[in-house]
């Protein structure tokens, strides 16, 4: 067996394939969520999936802050850019991510003031150079961007920016798994937890899903190698009938999370009672929004949000494809209406999507090869 | 934006300012710290960035290999751009 000689340790690649073959007990069938769309986008590229033993079967999570996003929010969004006041900020992902009304980048192309942002600190520069102007910076993303809006936020307050608001849709991953976990039309035996929002949360939230479901996590690298030795975590618990948390990306990783981008999370941000999750439906304590004392840079309270819904589109099946009920190519309108190039539904958007990176590696050269 | 780019920190920032300059894929740029206050990085040392901001500590091996996956990801060239966009930490 040989693999492409980039990849740290091939003969460690190796060795992790052959232990799963050997984990793995051909009188089961496995249903392993990885809950990153980081780990999809590897998984697809790396061909990892196809030399699993076909008992083994990966299933694409919600973890793409962007494909969860449901279309109402997009909507609201880009009501308040209509607004020849304001200037409307987002990051690059966002861009092509369609609302009933088209993406942020058709509106832009209509003449509103839509800008790309590479980080919410350039959302409130533009505040600070355009006085005259309501710049409103449309944050979304788990936990690794929401501790960014957080502090950009307290130097808003610090600086006195009156011009500037956040329009949150911050969402929290733990919630979101319990969901899957309660759904009826799932049934999983374990997790691949995502590393760089553990990053921030550390492992201690996942303990729920061993205590209250029985189901083995172990959170991971992003590497070939990692998923793999990841999935022997899991595999292993299996085989020895136990459940427990596992850091295999403790060389980034800290058990405990990230402290001080915890503390500023808490500061600025409280849990909101619902949230729409795209597919999903509303989804309990599954977000953030801006505590009071951030209420005048808050565009939910000082600017006009209808806060509409919007059925996704009736033929697209976005939803049992991010709960793992469907593969991407079972959608009907997989590769036929829906493509990266005219997205339909959000997970065809982003490299992260589980739809966009199945479109774009299916029949790809497996970068890690049986040799 | 969910990306990871490993930046080295060049110069560490003036008391009060979050912003340490850092080497970042090649380019000079600014970026915030104050998430890293129990553990606050050194000059030479290697982080993982966030829009804008370290989340964490790496090593420098650590750092090649998010480089090398990265790009065998095929993102290699939007995070070069996310970094050229940053717009806040540029110009001193």
């Amino acid at each position: 067996m040989k693999y492409v000689d980039e990849f740290r340790d091939p003969t460690m690649i190796a060795r992790a394939f052959e232990e799963i073959r050997t984990l793995a007990d051909p009188a089961r069938h496995y249903r392993i969520m990885e809950v990153c769309g980081g780990h999809t986008h590897a998984i697809f590229r790396f061909g990892l999936k196809d030399l699993l033993p076909p008992n083994v079967e990966l299933i694409h999570g919600p973890g793409c802050p962007v494909c969860v996003l449901p279309m109402g929010r997009i909507d609201d969004g880009l009501e308040l850019a209509g607004d020849p006041h304001v200037i409307f900020t987002a990051f690059g992902d966002m861009m092509r991510v369609p609302g009933s009304q088209g993406s942020p980048l058709e509106s832009k192309a209509r003449g509103a003031d839509v800008r790309i942002v590479y980080s919410p600190l350039d959302a409130l520069k533009i505040a600070e150079a355009n006085p005259d102007r309501q710049v409103v910076f449309f944050a979304i993303g788990f936990e690794t961007t929401a501790p960014s809006t957080a502090l950009t936020l307290l130097k808003a307050r610090a600086n006195r920016v009156r011009n500037f608001a956040v329009f949150c849709n911050h969402v929290t991953i733990i919630p979101a798994i319990r969901a899957i976990l309660d759904s009826p039309d799932m049934r999983l035996d374990g997790f691949i937890g995502p590393g760089h929002v553990s990053t921030v949360i550390g492992c201690r939230p996942y303990e729920f899903i061993v205590r209250d479901y029985g189901c083995p996590i172990a959170v991971s690298g992003f590497e070939p190698l990692d998923i793999l030795q990841s999935l022997v975590m899991v595999l292993r618990q299996l085989r020895d009938g136990i459940a427990k948390v596992e850091n295999q990306y403790a060389r980034v990783v800290p058990w405990e999370g990230n402290l001080a981008a915890l503390r500023v999370l808490a500061e600025v941000f409280e849990v909101r009672a619902h949230f729409e999750w795209r597919g999903m439906g509303f989804i309990s304590h599954s977000a953030l929004r801006l505590r009071g004392e951030f209420a005048e840079w808050d565009a939910e309270r000082t600017l006009p949000i209808r806060g509409v819904c919007v059925a996704d589109p009736k033929a697209a099946q976005c939803g049992e494809v991010l709960k793992g009920v469907l593969k991407p190519h079972q959608c009907k309108l997989f590769g036929k209406e829906c493509t990266p190039e005219q997205p339909i539904g959000a997970l065809m958007v982003s490299p992260e999507g589980a739809c966009a990176a199945h479109f774009k590696y299916r029949g790809a050269p497996q970068l890690v090869t049986l040799g | 934006m969910c990306l990871a780019i490993p930046a080295q920190i060049s110069r560490l920032p003036a008391d009060d300012d979050p912003l340490a300059t850092t080497d970042i894929m090649g380019v000079r740029r600014r970026v915030n710290i104050d998430l890293l206050d129990a553990d606050p990085p050194e000059l030479g040392d290697w982080v993982l960035v966030h829009v804008g901001f370290a989340l964490s500590k790496i090593s420098a091996e650590q750092a090649d290999e998010q480089l090398r996956l990265l790009s065998l990801l095929g993102e290699a060239s939007a995070a070069q751009e996310e970094v050229e966009g940053y717009d806040c930490g540029d110009g001193e």
